[in-house]
């Protein structure tokens, strides 16, 4: 037997399963962050499509009243804060320490910690399943509904979705500290603010929303604990106030829509341009809207409580207006990207495309509902169901498809399929519209949100069932990703460094790029520096 | 070499070349955490603050008529208040030893400082046998529910700044500070200050400020 004393006992790097569990590169955490929040992607879906199910038909088939609550309540939980938002964080965490030329984040291990925190949230909002049921007054949890065991719901749901959520909001926090530090701590030299790329800028004020707003749900959250678990009396009449509630939490949640869209915003920003082969238009006034939305997102917390009668109406009212305008400048930004570009309708594009469109229905039919006539009509109905998945479907969710086809190449090596990639969308985008363009019209007939039956003489039936039909449709484009997801793993293509010609740091490494990132960084001129390369303009006149 | 030829110059980036990138000047990174952390603490508390101020402006009467007195008669909130405000300057003094590299005078302010605030936290835990005497809980109606809760949250982060300056102690013994380094230092003390801060406005609120009805 050959000897072989000089190599090595044990391996210098940790490998398999015990690296993925014990890294700090910001890199793997941030592929952690995406397949975890795709898997509670899949959770929440089955559970929306037990709520159409249920809604296909007049009568309770296929759910009892006390499921349905914790179904529409799991659903939101899951797809707020464990799939948009750590979905968004996830792809950040990859993508903004290469944007910048840094070699990972500020602080690696509290990143670790923020991702662990996430799937432990999770498994305790499962663990209702198990111990006599989960929350079930709704993603708001508004008191003092979730403070009497609503509904029959005997179990401790509610409080562990109310540890849960302190977890996960810690969890964000913790991340947006470690963002804005990196960000404006670690760039390389040469990558001044205003040559950072688009989606750092949207991670900047991200992370200053999450930071000033979560930790008052945090607040809200722990009064809800003590109210309901050692007699405290917050919100509990007499003397209580549940509009205290509601104030502290969408004090949080109306900045918290932005959470989830700004970071979206980002990825398209970079994806217009690379496959429309021109500049993004407008690079500055994007910059200022962006900061402009976050500003403005603390002072309309109320226009979701308009109906309340305790909120000054025109305030809030001429203030949620207001915030159309640096949207509307957003839209302009990527319409004329867009203009006379050499559009290459790849996936990426597609989906973009997809989030521009949709995400101008979200914004239009969001603005009908600033109107306080409009809303007290509306509040409360399958309307307001409609806009906020028209935002949060049909903007973040094609937001983070999109950069999922256009980031996979970078972080697996190689290319999704893009015939199978475009059918998704196809599939994905009918299906869309299919599930939740009729709900604005079982709004205005008046179907009330969050309810397990109806009528059989409403005339809401056939809407309904259209709805249900979508619904599946969007499971079906699902499928057909994880297909590609299968079909790319096994035997896609490599995808090279740069599989895009694109214009930002991260395709100047290789794909998957090594642990610390960068061998070494070209001069960083603009905020296109690979631009620059490619076109010879790095010379020093 | 001019400011030209250097921008020509690759950028090496392996882990090692990257340190620079700590020492660009300005706040250091752990210390810009520490204050952005500091920034979410105060929403945190902005939160339980203004559920105290509604919940004092829909009351009637405050403090409601049964506990009018109640917290008249604790004898450890205003020795408690002068310690924990004497905390921060000895704290200060012992970011201020190691800033000189004075390591000797750095731990013997840390050590004061962790002394004081275990005695606040004991003091606070008297003040509550006390409450608990009078009838004062957590369920007595909107009072003692936001009383206990303010107070309790102030007292959970003293009881986490006393664990993180202990910390700093433990490892200042070690010798792990110096005058070259000592960012954990200066984060920590940050955050006792901030504590501190917190703590007078409590104190001005629920002993100052005069009641109503």
């Amino acid at each position: 037997m050959a000897t072989t004393t000089l190599a090595p006992t044990a391996p210098t790097y940790r490998t398999g399963l015990y690296a993925w569990l014990t890294t700090t590169d910001h890199k793997k955490i941030g592929v952690l962050y995406v397949v975890n929040s795709f898997l509670f992607f899949f959770i929440g879906g089955l559970l929306a499509l037990g709520v159409r199910t249920e809604l296909a038909a007049p009568g309770l088939q296929f759910l009892t009243d006390t499921q349905y609550n914790e179904f529409f309540t799991m659903h939101a939980t899951f797809m707020i804060f464990l799939f948009i938002i750590p979905m968004l964080a996830g792809f950040s965490n990859y993508v903004v320490p290469l944007q910048i030329g840094a070699p990972d984040m500020a602080f690696p291990r509290i990143n670790a910690l923020s991702f662990w925190m996430l799937p432990l949230g999770g498994i305790l909002l499962l663990l209702g399943f198990v111990t006599g049921g989960t929350a079930a007054a709704g993603w708001t949890s508004y008191a003092p509904l979730s403070e009497d065991r609503p509904l029959a719901a005997t179990g401790y749901g509610q409080d562990l979705w109310i540890m849960a959520l302190v977890l996960i909001g810690t969890s964000s926090i913790l991340g947006a500290i470690n963002f804005l530090v990196t960000i404006f701590k670690m760039r390389a030299p040469g990558m001044t603010l205003f040559r950072m790329p688009i989606l750092v800028w949207t991670v900047v004020v991200t992370s200053v929303l999450v930071l000033m707003a979560t930790p008052v749900i945090t607040s809200v959250l722990i009064m809800l604990f003590i109210d309901r678990n050692y007699g405290g009396s917050f919100f509990q009449p007499p003397g209580g106030d549940p509009i205290l509630y509601q104030n502290i939490f969408w004090f949080y949640s109306h900045p918290a829509v932005y959470v989830m869209i700004l970071p979206a915003m980002g990825f398209i920003s970079e994806i217009l341009p690379v496959f429309s082969r021109k500049p993004l238009f407008g690079y500055k006034a994007f910059v200022f809207a962006t900061a402009a939305i976050g500003a403005l997102g603390f002072s309309v917390w109320a226009h979701h409580m308009f109906t309340t009668g305790a909120v000054y109406l025109p305030f809030f009212s001429i203030m949620t207006f207001l915030i159309a305008v640096p949207t509307g400048v957003k839209m302009f930004n990527w319409v004329f990207t867009m203009w006379r570009g050499q559009l290459m309708l790849k996936t990426p594009l597609l989906f973009a495309l997809g989030f521009l469109t949709m995400f101008l229905i979200g914004g239009i039919n969001g603005a009908f509902s600033a109107s306080v006539p409009v809303d007290f009509a509306l509040h409360d109905t399958y309307w307001v169901v409609a806009h906020l998945h028209y935002v949060l479907f049909g903007g973040s969710v094609f937001g983070v498809m999109a950069a999922t086809y256009y980031w996979f190449p970078k972080m697996t090596g190689r290319m999704l399929n893009e015939t199978v990639g475009k059918a998704q969308f196809v599939l994905m985008f009918i299906g869309f519209n299919a599930t939740f363009f009729p709900m604005h019209q079982l709004g205005l007939l008046g179907m009330p949100r969050r309810i397990a039956d109806y009528a059989s003489n409403t005339g809401w039936q056939d809407l309904n069932i259209v709805a249900t039909i979508g619904g599946f449709t969007i499971a079906a484009s699902m499928v057909l990703f994880l297909w590609n997801v299968f079909l790319s793993l096994r035997s896609g293509p490599v995808a090279g460094d740069d599989p895009w010609e694109a214009n930002t740091l991260e395709w100047a490494t290789t794909s998957p790029p090594p642990a610390y990132n960068f061998d070494r960084l070209p001069e960083i001129r603009s905020e296109r520096p690979l631009f620059d390369v490619r076109h010879g303009r790095t010379s020093v006149h | 070499m001019t400011t030209d030829e250097k921008a020509l110059l690759p950028v090496e980036h392996n882990p090692l070349a990257s340190m620079p990138h700590d020492t660009h000047g300005g706040t250091s990174n752990p210390v810009l955490g520490m204050i952005l952390f500091i920034t979410s603490e105060v929403m945190f508390f902005g939160g339980l603050f203004a559920a105290y101020f509604n919940l004092r402006a829909n009351a009637p009467q405050w403090p409601p008529e049964e506990f009018a007195h109640t917290l008249k008669i604790l004898p450890f909130v205003g020795p408690a208040t002068i310690l924990l405000i004497i905390s921060s300057f000895t704290c200060q003094w012992a970011v201020w030893a190691i800033r000189r590299d004075d390591r000797t005078v750095f731990i013997r302010g840390m050590a004061v400082t962790v002394v004081l605030g275990i005695v606040f936290l004991l003091m606070q835990i008297t003040d509550y046998a006390f409450l608990g005497q009078e009838g004062l809980t957590l369920a007595s109606g909107q009072f003692g529910t936001t009383y206990y809760t303010l107070t309790g949250f102030h007292g959970a982060h003293v009881f986490g700044g006393v664990v993180m300056l202990s910390v700093i102690l433990y490892r200042g013994m070690a010798g792990q500070f110096s005058g070259r380094h000592y960012d954990a230092v200066e984060g920590a003390s940050l955050y006792w200050h901030f504590v501190d801060v917190v703590w007078i406005l409590l104190f001005s609120l629920l002993y100052l400020l005069p009641g109503k009805g």
